[in-house]
């Protein structure tokens, strides 16, 4: 669906708060993952706020566009976009990751806007592709949307769901890659490298899009592709910088899986550009 | 009619029929349909196949998520292969997120026969009965098999279904009841309780037999459904003869005796011996062989009769 193309100015805005939010929610829980949040920060924003069908107050609404966290310790960004666009108020954002709070440590569907519990790696895709075929055999124009971390592609299960997924033709299928080059341990080119990446979801069958990430243009103009793209499944390659708008975490892989204390929050705040 | 009959058949023609009566079934593969039977479906229903070649986490993935817009998936294969290779999937997609698919897995136990070990699942019991949401079932006769497979589609949610590659002996009738959760007694009796699924329900019935010709009494019951366990039935046995072995194609650790044992241990303990495979792989032979072999037989079970009986007080 196109959406009347939102005002790039504000969206900017948007992505400056989300980072806010990601920086103090982790900051509250005492733990959580910043690195990979703050580099999904534009897609995310790009999909609410430009591409998918979706109603906030019905989240499970028959019409409704379908987005797969495969990357499910992304929560804080996640969490913190669902509120933006209406989900959930954002109140609850300061119960991440406490007893009791719908807000899982992992992605989870008690959460309004989630549809697949994931946390385990290499899950997302599969499940997308089946979502995105049923939704074929029953004539329905729902598009599927699945976001992918760049070291999560080293679990081979994702490349039977590439295979799976042209196979099948499901056209109906986006995956989006954060390729912010940084996984657990360091840096995704030293640990194993996914290159040539465009080329190796093109060979198994894929339309392959790369964008810059953190540009919203680019990033609708991807999605545009994707609506056009008929008979192939369809991949965004978004680069990214993991930690990105943190000078001190950007690129920096210390900050995958670590939350800002206090001081460390008070400096990234002012950081923030 | 009467014919030794493998499980699997049972499962692959009752779901031909189920999927007459519900077209939201679909059936998701990874290249062993034609030993599962699940084949039958793919002959009759070709548009609500899905293949996704040798791929199991992906097989169950995808059924996982075919779930979310309203289908009911039966996935299949090798017991070893879906229960081992995609147990992550299954933990993650089929259970944490409960949904509707069917595990149903043929090839397990010592009977796969000649193939050998590596296809001789002897953990699946234990790997499917810790996941919570899950219902484990293993019928132990092609009539059984039969209403298990209608039992576990017409209830929602996560559901194994263990069949057999072997021939097996019809212990069942048509009239008999079938209940998820319900044990059926086979034989009635008072010194002692057998209590086995599947393959072994033939092999508990001769020792029951051959233990009446020595003048001792043994309840003779089909747990077919290993989760959720018949708490009632299995208590009611240990109360009322006070002794039970159990008998199951698996592994000793973690199966149906496992199971009963964490109840009774609890609840009402009673001695207890098992009859199982001891820590061990299998190997290649034919299914009688290899059930000689593991010590899987009537005489062994009457052995370990002999043994919990004497430990009774
Ligand atoms: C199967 C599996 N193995 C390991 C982990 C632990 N883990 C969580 S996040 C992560 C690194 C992910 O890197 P990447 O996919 O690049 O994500 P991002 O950089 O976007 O955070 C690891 C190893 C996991 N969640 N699942």
């Amino acid at each position: 669906m196109n959406k009347n193309k939102p005002d790039i100015t504000s969206l900017k805005k948007v992505a400056f708060q989300i980072r806010e939010t990601i920086l103090k929610m982790t900051n509250k829980a005492g733990s959580g993952h910043p690195g990979g949040s703050l580099s999904a920060v534009e897609i995310l924003i790009s999909l609410y706020a430009y591409k998918m069908k979706y109603d906030p107050k019905n989240p499970k609404w028959e019409g409704r566009d379908f987005l797969f966290i495969s990357k499910g310790h992304t929560t804080p960004v996640v969490y913190a976009v669902l509120a933006q666009y209406g989900f959930f108020g954002k109140e609850e954002l300061s119960t991440f990751r406490q007893l009791g709070s719908r807000l899982q440590g992992h992605v989870h569907q008690k959460v309004p806007g989630i549809e697949f519990n994931t946390g385990s790696l290499g899950h997302g895709l599969s499940v997308a592709n089946g979502a995105a075929l049923g939704a074929k055999l029953l004539k329905k124009d729902t598009k599927v949307f699945c976001l992918l971390g760049d070291g999560e592609l080293q679990e081979g299960s994702n490349w039977e769901a590439a295979m799976t997924a042209s196979h099948f033709k499901i056209d109906n299928i986006c995956a989006i890659v954060d390729y912010n080059k940084v996984q657990e341990n360091g840096p995704v080119e030293q640990i194993k490298s996914l290159e040539p990446l465009a080329k190796k979801w093109e060979s198994f069958g894929w339309k392959a899009v790369e964008v810059d990430g953190h540009n919203f243009d680019e990033i609708f103009k991807a999605l545009d592709d994707f609506d056009k793209c008929k008979d192939k499944p369809f991949v965004i390659i978004a680069h990214t910088i993991k930690g990105k708008g943190v000078s001190f975490m950007e690129g920096n892989r210390d900050w995958h899986g670590k939350a800002p204390n206090n001081e460390q929050l008070d400096k990234a705040l002012k950081d923030l550009k | 009619m009467n014919k030794p009959t493998p499980t699997r058949d049972g499962f692959g023609e009752e779901l031909v029929k189920i999927a007459k009566e519900n077209e939201k079934i679909l059936v998701v593969s990874a290249d062993l349909e034609d030993a599962t039977r699940a084949e039958y479906f793919k002959n009759a229903y070709p548009d609500r196949f899905f293949s996704v070649g040798i791929a199991e986490q992906d097989m169950v993935g995808m059924a996982s998520g075919l779930t979310l817009q309203g289908f009911q998936c039966f996935v299949n294969s090798f017991a070893v292969f879906l229960t081992n290779r995609a147990y992550d999937m299954l933990r993650m997609d089929v259970c944490y997120n409960n949904c509707d698919v069917k595990v149903v897995c043929s090839h397990a136990g010592v009977t796969v026969g000649p193939d050998g070990a590596s296809a001789q699942c002897l953990e699946d019991f234990a790997l499917m009965r810790v996941l919570p949401n899950i219902k484990v079932i293993c019928p132990c006769d092609v009539i059984e098999a039969r209403k298990a497979t209608r039992a576990i589609s017409l209830e929602k949610g996560p559901m194994y279904l263990r069949t057999s590659r072997a021939p097996l002996p019809i212990v069942t009738k048509e009239e008999d009841t079938f209940i998820i959760g319900k044990a059926n007694i086979l034989k009635e009796g008072s010194d002692v309780s057998i209590i086995a699924c599947g393959v072994m329900i033939s092999e508990a019935l001769s020792a029951a037999q051959k233990l009446q010709e020595q003048n001792i009494n043994a309840r003779v019951i089909n747990l077919h459904t290993i989760k959720p366990l018949d708490e009632k039935t299995l208590i009611q046995a240990a109360k009322e003869t006070g002794a039970i072995v159990t008998a199951e194609e698996h592994q000793i650790h973690g199966g149906m005796g496992s199971a009963i044992a964490e109840l009774l241990a609890q609840k009402y303990p009673v001695p207890i011996e098992m009859i199982a495979v001891k820590d061990s792989f299998g190997e290649s032979g034919t299914p009688e062989e290899l059930l000689k072999r593991y010590h899987l037989k009537d005489v062994d079970i009457v052995q370990a009769v002999k043994q919990v009986l004497s430990r009774k007080k």
